[in-house]
């Protein structure tokens, strides 16, 4: 695939430094002069697009992971193997990075170690607390090996290999809830938000949504990666992927309208107001048209396609929890919110420091493998290959 | 609650001197400054309608059920047996879901601290835990704010809207919004012009959470299954076929 000359890495290395130095200035100011000087949040409006994107948005992109280890793993479809790291790595690098921004986020980050003693199994921050807890040790873990091969450290990671069934399990448990939970944070604020966005069902919404982001992440990040690394791309692993999403997209658009009508809130659609626009904005970009695309067989087996597709989708996924988060909610008392430019630029620092750390990572570690170089899985099955060639070799 | 007390807010009473407020600011030690909205320095204010007769005092509801109190995750909210909800600093990390989440809007945030907490109106607690009456009760000259037993002011209420039921619009704010709180309003002016919230449902507003997250043992218990099952079947599936193969490979060879 041909890029325009802007978008060559050198490029993208001078703006990736721009944003972390400026991201940097800002975390400085925040750090020594505090939440209301550096922010645009406000007693009404209290959380903001460090909530808004960098913990939502970040931990839904990060759903490809769970998605490709179950596929990998539980459903032994082992020909997705190649894309398993470099996804459970994007994973891994989200939930770092949600964890960095909650230390710029909290009023008192300094406590954050409170989560692991006080607990209120009645609230769903507490829910999400040790989601994001449990879930970011189980990628470290599933990335681990990685890391072992890389010293060739044996020991390790054939203790890895011998749980790795328990730790997909416990992965997709954990990062299920997760994405589901951060859709129940807002159950308890009926009153408050738009009735576009509020629904009894959000949970079950965050998680449909946060498979179709995760699955085109890993689309969309196939791609970026090939071309920095200028490696093959799994083109029909990809147009198989693709066929997943075309279902997920359908099953998510049937889901929210039958959602909105339940409820009868379908009215609001149509409404001439600033919601509705961003609502048709987010269904169109991130459901509608990706999916229309996707019916047609020249957009799934074409790299264009598929590149352009599943970033509408990332793009749709992205309006869609900024729209929750903070377009929903400025319907109540009318009321808007803009972030400051230290939100926003430390938010696209931790955004760049992400796509940096992932570059870095997959270059100096085994992070993109064939599954020919893999080591041979289980020495348990080749035992009863062994059996049949005595029992064979006797008759 | 059986000891939970409760204000008695009457609207219809209020003339505004806000001398409540003032009385707040002194025994919690705040600064003296008028205001129109509750803020990390201000637990009470006293609004004016346009009509600049009407006046209502807003301050933190004290729900029977509260909200934060189910919405914190390190549990800093307690409602204790005063009927006050009160917040714990030494416990707080400062996630502010607390805001986001009360029906009230009442929580408030101190933005300019670098070591911030919420602060919200105690219902001066250890005045009443000793016996005594809140501050803005002991201010208020003109039986605009209330103060005892819960039941006594729910009695009260409805005393004063039956002896003048022309006055009064015959509803208590405070009884059934949000499951109950230990604020309770009447007023001679329709509850919707004195702009407080009037979309709280009538039940506790934790359970709408609680509803879902009851359920995450099961559902993780159920998913398990379900998870480890389907890679028994898959894995058994692949050895059975791998072995078919090599079966088929040795008679071959043979």
């Amino acid at each position: 695939m041909k890029f325009p000359r802007i978008l060559r890495l050198t490029f993208w290395k001078s703006v990736a430094s721009i944003f972390i130095a400026l991201g940097a200035i800002a975390a400085v100011q925040r750090y020594s002069m505090g939440l209301g000087a550096t922010t645009h949040l406000v007693d009404t409006f209290p959380w903001g697009i460090w909530i808004g994107f960098d913990i939502f948005v970040g931990v839904g992109l990060a759903a490809g992971g769970f998605a490709i280890a179950a596929t990998v793993y539980l459903f032994n479809i082992e020909r997705f193997k190649p894309i398993l790291r470099p996804t459970v790595l994007t994973a891994f690098l989200g939930y770092v990075l949600v964890i960095a921004g909650l230390m710029v986020d909290l009023g008192r980050p300094w406590t954050i170690w409170h989560a692991f003693i006080m607990w209120n199994p009645h609230s769903v921050m507490f829910e999400v607390a040790w989601c994001v807890i449990l879930y970011t040790a189980v990628l470290a873990l599933e990335f681990s090996p990685v890391v072992f091969e890389r010293f060739n450290l044996q020991r390790p990671l054939k203790i890895i290999h011998a749980i790795t069934i328990p730790l997909v399990v416990l992965g997709v448990l954990l990062s299920t809830l997760h994405q589901s939970s951060l859709g129940s944070l807002f159950l308890i604020i009926p009153g408050r938000m738009h009735p576009l966005w509020y629904s009894n069902i959000i949970p079950f919404l965050f998680f449909i949504s946060c498979v179709a982001a995760g699955l085109a992440m890993i689309i969309f990040e196939s791609f970026l990666s090939s071309r920095a690394f200028k490696r093959e791309i799994e083109l029909p692993l990809l147009t198989e992927l693709s066929r997943v999403l075309t279902v997920v997209l359908a099953l998510l658009f049937t889901v929210r309208i039958q959602d909105l009508m339940s409820r009868d809130a379908l009215q609001y659609v149509f409404q001439p107001t600033y919601q509705s626009a961003l609502f048709l904005g987010e269904i169109l970009i991130g459901v509608l048209i990706p999916f229309s695309l996707l019916l047609f067989k020249k957009t799934r087996s074409s790299q264009k396609g598929l590149f352009y597709t599943s970033a509408l989708i990332i793009l749709g996924f992205v309006a869609n929890r900024m729209n929750t988060a903070i377009t929903s909610m400025e319907h109540w008392p009318q009321r808007t919110y803009v972030p400051s430019w230290q939100e926003l630029f430390i938010t696209l620092a931790l955004g760049t420091v992400g796509f940096v750390a992932f570059y870095l990572i997959a270059k100096n570690f085994p992070v993109f493998v064939s599954h020919h170089e893999e080591a041979p899985a289980h020495s348990a099955e080749h035992e009863w290959i062994k059996e049949l060639e005595l029992v064979s070799k006797q008759n | 609650m059986t000891n939970s007390k409760a204000l008695l807010i009457d609207v219809a009473n209020c003339v505004g001197c806000r001398e409540c407020a003032r009385a707040c600011a002194e025994v919690n030690n705040l600064p003296q400054e008028e205001a129109t909205e509750l803020s990390a320095t201000h637990y009470t204010v006293v609004q004016s309608l346009n009509d600049d007769q009407t006046f209502v005092r807003r301050l933190c509801m004290h729900c029977n059920e509260p909200t934060c109190v189910s919405a914190c995750l390190v549990g800093a909210f307690t409602k204790t047996e005063t009927g006050a909800v009160l917040y714990d600093e030494a416990k707080c990390i400062g996630c502010r879901y607390c805001m986001q989440a009360c029906p009230f809007e009442v929580p408030r945030y101190e933005w300019s601290s670098l070591s911030p907490k919420v602060q919200k109106c105690k219902m001066c607690y250890e005045r009443v835990a000793a016996g005594g009456k809140t501050a803005c009760t002991e201010a208020c000259m003109f039986g605009a704010t209330t103060f005892g037993d819960r039941d006594e002011m729910i009695k009260e209420a409805r005393k004063r809207i039956d002896e003048s039921p022309t006055t009064y619009v015959n509803h208590i704010y405070g009884l059934t919004e949000a499951g109950g709180t230990s604020v309770l309003y009447i007023s001679n002016i329709p509850f919707e012009k004195l702009g407080l919230p009037m979309n709280i449902p009538n039940e506790p507003i934790p359970q709408l959470s609680w509803r879902v997250l009851s359920q995450i043992p099961k559902y993780s218990v159920a998913a398990s299954v379900v998870l480890f099952g389907i890679h028994w079947i898959t894995a058994r599936r692949t050895e059975v076929a791998r072995f078919e193969a090599e079966q088929k490979k040795l008679v071959e060879r043979n």
